[in-house]
């Protein structure tokens, strides 16, 4: 570790003691989220969410294309995150590296296991011809807890996406058919402290991270855990716990949002 | 990929198991011949084999930490382990598991020993029949210890998941493909830590906590498995000489 990270570990350490964190916040609490939607015009659904100084834009492209074989009445979905670097001097140009990769599946998994995307409502001509939806996620600004952001801006991105029917002769455009969001809320844990929503500084001293997403009903949806360290199986109980009351409160929002 | 396939039927699963029953598992430590440390792996129809090499200078440079070794699990299926051909080379699910497997991995290795080093685990999954990722991390643990790494316990991964509404022990292929959860989790068994820790699908609160169960009880039985493969490496090679 560089000589940066360790005064400043000591320093969140020590405040972590005394029951606080930098900017304020309480152990299980999020940052202030901020959700924008149809921020790009050329694509079918945009969403631009800030947490915190955090800020990530995922952009929906819908194009027709060819069913896989083993699904010729589905649609085809497909995740892809890039960490450019405009959004930190740590993020170099190029193909994704794994933490890209790990981002992208993380949210992908999110999307595809809780079937969000009515992909069965997305075929026009079996075998043939389905709709394929593209979410591509771009990082602008990178002040920790990408998991959420990230996922958030997807979900607000695929709620509000339109199905350009018009411009392949299909029809009128309509809105892609979309079942119940899961909220995923990312825990991480320093010096046998588990904090909600990390910053950067946060993060950057982590041992261990679990992403959680949670649905209305309080079920679980999909989890990630990350990095080298470890959890209990209490501390997972408690991170469970935090990430459904956070998610409840996100869930809210984001209708409130796209004004549903 | 849902479907109205039944995968439970008195009591019994597809393949005749029991909820709680782990596929077979067997284990065997030091089967090649160049690496520092080698095991190969069945586990119901998954074949695995797991070569450690190092701990070596790290290559490129700008890889090495002055502070420690960096471990470096390469997770790889074989283009003939899977019923569609598998195109050669990391795609984007092999490179997410080979670096929650390499992080599960760093926790139990004592990498300060090692500062600017590498330890490279490869796994090759052969065969693959649903939870490869638990067995290659199973495997790489016992090749880490045949290689003498010093670890602080040994690593042992296990699969719960949700079939026909009812938690079960280890997936099978159906029960993966057309379950409706899965939860592969790695542990340290000595002191119940967890390092690798996945899930998709749906599961309430309850379910997790009565699969996190089975998830315990599985792992605890294929670390026997381990500590015998590697005792009976050791104790043969005594025999021998």
């Amino acid at each position: 570790m560089t000589i940066v990270p360790s005064i400043k570990r000591d320093y969140l350490t020590k405040l972590a003691k005394n029951g606080k964190r930098a900017d304020g916040r309480a152990f299980d609490a999020f940052r202030n989220i901020e959700i924008e939607t149809g921020i790009v015009s050329k694509a079918e659904g945009s969403a631009r969410v800030k947490i915190g100084n955090t800020q990530v834009l995922t952009g929906i492209k819908m194009d027709i294309g060819e069913p896989y074989p083993d699904t010729p009445e589905t649609g085809v979905m497909t995740t892809a995150a890039e960490l450019i670097p405009l959004a930190s001097p740590d993020f170099e140009a190029g193909p994704p590296r794994e933490d890209a990769i790990e981002l992208a599946r993380v949210v992908d998994r999110g999307i595809r296991e809780s079937e969000l995307i009515e992909v069965d409502k997305l075929c026009i001509e079996p075998e043939e011809k389905v709709w394929m939806v593209f979410i591509d996620i771009h990082i602008l600004d990178y002040d920790g807890n990408l998991f959420d952001a990230a996922s958030l801006a997807s979900l607000a991105a695929l709620m509000t996406t339109k199905v350009p029917a018009k411009r392949h002769d299909l029809g009128e455009d309509y809105p892609l058919p979309i079942k119940e969001p899961p909220i995923s809320c990312t825990s991480v844990k320093f010096d046998d402290v588990v904090v909600m929503d990390p910053s950067l500084d946060e993060e950057e001293i982590a041992e261990v991270r679990l992403t959680v997403a949670t649905d209305k009903n309080e079920d679980i949806r999909a989890m990630q855990k990350g990095l080298n360290g470890s959890f209990t199986r209490d501390e997972i109980k408690k991170v469970i716990k935090a990430s459904i009351d956070n998610g409840k409160k996100i869930r809210e929002q984001l209708y409130k949002s796209i004004g549903k | 990929m849902k479907s109205e396939i039944k995968l439970f039927e008195n009591g019994k699963r597809l393949d005749g198991r029991a909820p709680d029953e782990l596929r077979k598992i067997t284990i065997k430590a030091g089967v090649l011949h160049r690496a520092e440390g080698s095991c190969y792996l069945e586990w119901g129809g998954n074949k695995v084999m797991v070569a450690v090499y190092g701990p070596r200078e790290a290559i490129p440079r700008h890889t090495q930490n002055p502070l420690r070794a960096i471990v470096t699990a390469r997770y790889n299926m074989a283009a003939f382990s899977v019923d569609d051909r598998k195109r050669p080379g990391p795609d984007r699910r092999s490179r997410e598991i080979s670096k929650v497997i390499s992080e599960a991995l760093e926790n139990v290795i004592l990498v300060e020993k090692f500062p600017r080093a590498t330890i490279d685990v490869n796994i090759e999954v052969l065969d693959a029949e649903a939870g490869t990722r638990c067995a290659g991390l199973t495997a790489a643990a016992v090749a880490l210890v045949d290689a003498g790494i010093p670890m602080k316990d040994i690593p042992v991964a296990c699969a719960a998941g949700k079939i026909d509404n009812q938690i079960v022990l280890d997936l099978g292929k159906d029960e993966d493909n057309y379950g409706s959860a899965d939860l592969p989790i790695a542990i340290s068994p000595r002191t119940g830590e967890i390092l690798l820790l996945q899930m998709d699908g749906h599961l309430t609160q309850e379910e997790f906590d009565k699969a996190f169960d089975l998830v315990l009880k599985g792992c605890n039985a294929i670390s026997e498995i381990q500590k015998k493969a590697i005792l009976e490496k050791y104790q043969s090679e005594q025999g021998g000489n």
